[in-house]
């Protein structure tokens, strides 16, 4: 049913990985994904300096929606280095390691540095929407910018670099696309897209940091149709993620063209078992519409009767 | 569901010279060594301890320490707290034990509520309370009123009780019979927890120890507070943790992590 995918010449031994940001960046941590069935991890996202991220609240949840605006915090490569090294003696499952900087030289710098790391693939954080003009807006939306600070990446590292990309962004395949030109060897689709909540008692927006990223149930149908469009503009695989909670969502990211496929949130509205539920869920419904395995759905959805 | 509930503060009790408990008229539903967290609008939202809880009315002590506390303990009645909660793994409530509780400092909150329900279920007490000095002790006369309780105090000034720590208490109570009924519950500085647990695996003595760490969201999707080398997550499958997961924490007395997730060595 399900079995091991490859991705980028890694093995994965499952599809569904942690996303970065959940769960964060000790090892321990990103290990207990593992033994809950995760069949890879994404540490949260690493800078030079260590981060202490903006003050609480940094995270609401409600039905329909989650809502962070952590604001990176993270303990700067050096530390992190020690924490990626600790996961591998920990787990045995792939490692992303998810970077951010403000500038292409120092992403180039981060990539060099992390990559001395046992890790498996690189992930371009280019998309953060709770960092406004620190990180983040000012690669966004830029595909020159993507596919500059992509090429400079490629240069110094010889990891697997995937790029992620922003749901706000109106032209995402086209960003796409140019990541895909500069030498990136697959687009992680999608970053959380900005939101806010306010709490209508205390006339004040929840989160400190007032904007923040939307995920959970709210996100999916936004990153199911960004995952649909780089499928038909790359041919580089796809890191399908965003509001992913039921195996029916999973199946359906696949559908749209997506090889592996991140669960965040979800740990939040299904608990630490959320992998291993969600990969039964799959395999219930691929027993009960007779699908062998999941390279038989990739892309299914692009080829529907019209 | 995890969203800030804006809730006027009913009472404000004052505890010592430096703590307050702030009281809410809510059915927050708690166990002992649970906690909510609380939000001041363009402050800061941090979590604790539900130190009173009788199913209509919940309160939490506040010591005053930095900004977010500065401003709760300043709150008077009717100004409105966000609260969220409550959250994460709590002491266990059960009539055929004799609990012995190590509160440390502010520590002592979650215990007061845990020899409440423990006593009301039949339960007998030894509550040892430690603090600096005598005007900051904290429960030191709620609990009298308590049934089949017995107060025991430490300072480090011998201002009142016993001149020394609240673990050479244990130390002595652990000397005396009836050690496979006992249940040692701690709360406080993580040195005097560690002592605790030390003083449990020497005589072989259940215990519960409640362990905290920096929280950011409170319910278990961060992975700010989780510990070495388990991955369990404070907010969630502790902060109270029984002794054989205490021994597994490979962290416990050595170090924690600070908010951007660098380890800081006790």
């Amino acid at each position: 049913m399900i079995s091991a995918t490859s991705f980028c010449g890694v093995e994965f031994g499952n599809p569904l990985i942690l996303a970065s940001g959940v769960w964060g960046s000790a090892a321990s941590s990103l290990a207990r994904a593992v033994e809950n069935g995760a069949g890879g991890v994404t540490v949260k996202s690493l800078s030079l300096a260590p981060r202490a991220g903006h003050p609480n609240p940094t995270m609401v949840g409600t039905k329909t929606y989650f809502l962070n605006a952590v604001g990176l915090s993270n303990p700067g490569i050096e530390a992190g280095k020690e924490e990626l090294r600790r996961y591998k003696e920990l787990a045995a499952a792939p490692l992303i390691g998810s970077i951010f900087a403000g500038t292409a030289d120092e992403f180039a710098q981060l990539a060099a540095a992390v990559s001395v790391s046992p890790i498996d693939l690189i992930e371009l954080d280019l998309s953060c929407p709770n960092v406004g003009r620190e990180f983040g807006e000012p690669f966004a939306y830029s595909a020159a910018a993507i596919g500059a600070i992509t090429r400079q990446v490629k240069s110094a590292t010889r990891v697997p670099v995937s790029v992620k990309l922003s749901p706000n962004a109106w032209n995402i395949a086209g960003l796409a696309a140019a990541a895909e030109a500069a030498g990136a060897d697959a687009i992680t689709a999608v970053n959380t897209v900005s939101g806010m909540a306010i709490n209508v008692r205390a006339r004040s927006p929840v989160l400190h940091n007032k904007q923040g990223g939307v995920s959970g149930p709210a996100l999916f149908p936004l990153a199911l149709k960004c995952v649909y469009d780089i499928y038909e503009r790359v041919r580089i695989p796809i890191i399908g993620t965003g509001g992913v909670t039921t195996g029916e969502d999973a199946l359906a990211m696949i559908m749209a063209g997506a090889t592996l496929v991140g669960i965040g949130s979800a740990v939040y509205y299904r608990g630490a078992e959320v992998f291993k539920k969600i990969r039964a869920e799959m395999e219930g419904i691929m027993a009960e519409e007779g699908i062998k395995t999941l390279d038989e759905i990739r892309g299914a959805a692009h080829r529907a009767c019209p | 569901m995890d969203s800030p509930l804006l809730l006027p503060i009913a009472r404000v009790q004052p505890e010592n010279a430096q703590a307050k408990t702030l009281y809410f008229d809510h059915a927050l539903h708690s166990q002992p060594g649970q906690f909510v967290m609380a939000w001041l609008p363009g402050i800061d939202q941090k979590p604790f301890s539900v130190a009173y809880d009788n199913g209509r009315e919940f309160g939490f002590t506040v010591f005053p320490v930095g900004p977010l506390s500065q401003a709760l303990v300043s709150l008077q009645p009717g100004d409105r707290v966000g609260i969220t909660g409550p959250y994460g793994h709590p002491f266990s409530v059960k009539k055929d034990r004799h609990y012995i509780t190590i509160g440390g400092g502010y520590g002592a909150g979650p215990l007061a509520l845990l020899a409440e329900r423990a006593a009301a279920a039949g339960a007998q007490v030894d509550f040892c309370l430690g603090a600096k000095t005598e005007g900051l002790l904290l429960f030191a006369q709620r609990v009298k009123t308590v049934p089949n309780l017995r107060v025991h105090i430490a300072t480090d000034d011998g201002s009142l009780g016993r001149r020394g720590y609240v673990t050479e208490i244990l130390e002595e109570l652990l000397l005396e019979t009836g050690a496979q009924t006992r249940l040692i519950a701690a709360c406080g500085p993580e040195l005097m927890e560690k002592k605790v647990l030390d003083l449990c695996n020497e005589h072989d003595v259940e215990c519960e120890i409640s362990l905290e760490r920096y929280t950011k969201c409170g319910f278990g999707v961060c992975g700010q507070c989780c510990v070495d080398p388990l991955g369990i997550r404070m907010c969630v499958e502790g902060p109270v943790v029984d002794r054989e997961t205490a021994n597994r924490i490979s962290e416990f007395g050595a170090y924690h992590r600070d908010k951007s997730g660098t380890k800081i060595r006790y």
